[in-house]
């Protein structure tokens, strides 16, 4: 790689590629042909950057120059100026919000320079369709390292002494899983790799299998030599076809090299690996119910124990992590325990990756210490709410988490501070709220939600989660009554502690905690027909302004239900009656004489 | 199923190649799953017939087969338009306001969410979430992302497909 003069780094995940990377990635080829210099810059593919709203972004190394928001007719004047000239072009470059300073460095940028990468350590960097880019960071040293240098025990012991928690939801302690599986009798065993990413609003396990599946792999042969097993199964959610063909990709590499396979390294270890792709089910994200899908059954979750180190997939031991958390593992093996004992807080070791979403500035992946206030994800990496709106709550662990208002934005994120707000970690989803969401319509959304997978195997979460939508909708629709709400928590308890499996127990989250925190929301919409945020449509009112309407009659052309009348030149008025608020007037008035209520 | 069938399906290659998927996964556990995802690429869903096809071929109750295809939302026993429209719903779009292209698209297509036009040129479907939140709210049309799509764009987007 040296003898290139310099790299251009395009990101082609998945937000990039739907901003047109591709075409930006054809026009710098063409332009470096052009002016001969295909020798002397490479042209890198990489995976997620990370800031998704600015792509597609390129970043020129030396030096890491950062472009955003870049259009194929942009690249002749980068070619020039910067690759040729040496002058970096302003205009592309990231604007500071705050200061409206130019910041020209990748690691400048407030939302970089807050984050430790160590699960995303390759993803943006690196070509991941290439083994030797991956092996040049030091790829696969630490499946090397255990296989020569350790023994299976002391793998699981560095992984326990380590501290490091699952990072798909429940933060069990990953050393535990290994060391039970380890010791479970049975043969044959399995290490199965759960990347049935299905929280809406998490994208992160996507990104690291676009973007380093080689971490995975190697986590996963590390993980198979450790607990016994030869045969391992990564479950991939259908909707990622791209994260499908890089892994497959990376396999055949991997099995080339001698990473996968028979005798590994010419150590006795033989492992590989399958893909499995999932159907489109979200409860197959529950460890249970994914091993049953790897089976070929309907992905219904069964009672545990037995768990699954003990009887998992065809009822043999079987040890199952996500996708961040095995990506954790190599650079566990290589950095030593006591590295990633110093990162984090003291229950929580290491990082988490968070997806942030919403009504925030930037939105995309970051991967920040634990302990990281919510304050410094939602203002300083995410920096701030735009239009000048006020920050409302922040949602975490989609379906099964909670929201989490303004006056914890100060907690340290971590697995205990989560819970004890009534929200969990879940796989790291961050959805930022401003004003203008209603938190009746949230919960109610994600109640559709749940409501529409469970998957019917139990009757808490099966009419359970109906009824609380029902409840719910009613009130959306005005027709809340007294009592509503204390029937939801009520309702909202009991499936907590009597459903099957972690969909059905954490369903009633998002209705909770918004009860908790935004009881007078409820009210609202109940007693006085009101939905503050101006979101449930049944509860609004349009009316005209008398003083500002010119009688243009514009509405009048608009409105659907021909709910407006009045003559030509004079102040016209809304019948409630025949009202559909649609809100076409509103938005079609050019004297802003509609007021929405 | 008579013999005119099976002469049908002697001549149609589909079939032959749903043999070949068959005699590669016949042995193989957990086969199901994927030889249905192969089934629905080549049949573009999965019809009674195909389901007991399946379960034939790979020596499994029929119920179980179907079992499975009424599971999981990927599968489906509906035949599809020559577009697929799949409106994110998931949470950020949700927030950011996919519920209007929602209803903007119900509008301009005249169906609603799990349906099909009466020209079979759009199947309209919702997912949950396809992780670029980062663009919401988002739109896929067969293998094409549309990101920040707004009401208005959605003409626009529509017209790209015949």
């Amino acid at each position: 790689m040296e003898r290139f003069r310099g790299h251009v780094l395009v990101c082609a995940g998945a937000g990039c590629i739907s901003s047109g990377c591709f075409e930006v990635e054809k026009a710098l080829k063409a332009s470096l042909a052009k002016h001969n210099l295909t020798e002397e810059f490479r042209v890198v593919e990489t995976g997620c950057i990370g800031t998704c709203d600015l792509g597609p972004l390129l970043v020129v190394y030396p030096g890491g120059v950062f472009y955003q928001k870049v259009e194929p007719q942009d690249v002749e004047e980068i070619v020039t100026e910067h690759l040729i000239g040496g002058q970096v072009v302003k205009r592309l470059l990231y604007k500071d919000p705050k200061s409206g300073e130019e910041l020209e460095k990748i690691d400048q940028i407030p939302f970089y320079s807050k984050q430790l990468r160590i699960a995303l350590r390759n993803c943006g960097q690196i070509d991941p369709d290439s083994i030797e880019e991956y092996i040049d960071k030091d790829g696969y040293k630490a499946l090397e390292k255990a296989l020569k240098e350790m023994s299976p025990q002391d793998v699981i012991q560095q992984i326990k002494d380590s501290g490091l928690r699952g990072r798909g939801g429940a933060g069990f302690p990953a050393g535990l899983k290994w060391q039970f599986t380890a010791d479970a009798p049975g043969k044959p065993k399995y290490v199965v790799c759960n990347a049935d990413e299905g929280d809406p609003g998490a994208f992160m396990d996507r990104s690291i299998l676009e973007g380093d599946p080689h971490s995975v792999i190697e986590a996963m042969t590390i993980a198979g030599f450790a607990v016994g097993a030869e045969k391992g199964f990564v479950y991939v959610r259908a909707e990622y076809p791209l994260a499908v063909q890089r892994l497959t990709k990376a396999l055949e590499q991997a099995r080339q090299r001698g990473y996968l396979g028979e005798k590994i390294l010419g150590s006795d270890f033989s492992f590989d690996i399958e893909i499995r792709v999932g159907a489109g089910a979200f409860v197959c994200g529950e460890e249970t119910a994914l091993i049953a899908s790897i089976e070929g059954q309907r992905g219904e979750p069964r009672p545990k124990p037995p768990f699954p180190a003990v009887s998992g997939l065809w009822g043999c031991p079987t040890l199952i992590n996500n996708v961040e958390t095995f990506a954790n593992i190599p650079a566990i093996i290589l950095n030593g325990s006591g590295w990633l004992q110093e990162i984090g807080t003291e229950k929580s070791k290491g990082t988490k990756v968070f997806a942030i979403a919403g009504n925030v500035n930037n939105t995309g992946l970051a991967e920040v210490p634990m302990g990281t206030t919510l304050r410094e994800l939602v203002f300083d990496v995410g920096g701030g709410i735009p239009g000048g709106k006020k920050f409302k709550a922040a949602q975490t662990g989609g379906p099964s988490g909670g929201c989490i208002p303004e006056e914890f934005l100060d907690t340290p994120l971590d697995y205990e501070s989560l819970s004890k707000l009534g929200a969990i970690m879940g796989s790291g989803g961050l959805i930022v709220m401003d004003e203008d969401n209603c938190m009746v319509d949230v919960a109610r959304f994600f109640l559709e939600f749940t409501q529409d997978e469970s998957c019917g195997k139990c009757t808490p979460c099966r009419v359970g989660t109906r009824r609380m939508l029902e409840i719910l909708t009613r009130l959306t629709k005005g027709q809340g009554e007294d009592g509503d709400i204390e029937k939801l928590e009520a309702l909202g308890n009991l499936i907590k502690s009597t459903a099957l499996c972690g969909l059905g127990q954490s369903a009633p989250n998002p209705v909770l905690s918004t009860i908790k925190y935004f009881r007078d929301e409820y009210e609202a919409h109940i007693y006085e027909k009101r939905c503050p945020a101006g979101i449930c449509q049944s509860l609004l009112r349009y009316e005209i302004v008398a003083e500002l309407c010119q009688g243009c009659g514009l509405c009048v052309r608009v409105c659907p239900t021909k709910a407006i009348s009045g003559q030509r030149r004079e102040v016209h008025v809304i019948d409630q009656e025949l009202c559909s608020k649609c809100g076409n007037c509103l938005s079609k008035c050019p004297f802003g004489a509609i007021r929405k209520y | 199923m008579g013999n005119c069938q099976c002469t049908t399906k002697a001549s149609d290659p589909r079939w032959q190649k749903l043999d070949e998927i068959l005699a590669e996964w016949r042995d193989k556990p957990g086969n199901v799953i994927p030889v249905l995802h192969k089934a629905q690429e080549l049949f573009g869903y999965l019809p009674r017939e195909v389901q007991e096809y399946v379960a034939a071929g790979l020596g499994v109750p029929v119920t179980e087969v179907y079992g499975v295809v009424t599971f999981y939302s990927l599968f489906t026993m509906q035949p599809k338009g020559r577009h697929t429209i799949s409106l994110c719903m998931g949470t950020a779009c949700y927030v950011k306001g996919a519920q209007a292209i929602l209803d903007a698209l119900r509008e301009q297509l005249g169906v609603g969410p799990g349906e099909t036009t009466e020209d079979a040129r759009f199947t309209f479907e919702v997912m949950r979430c396809m992780g670029a939140c980062g663009l919401a709210p988002v739109l896929v049309v067969d293998e094409d992302i549309y990101g920040k799509v707004t009401p208005e764009g959605l003409a626009e987007i529509l017209e790209k497909y015949e």
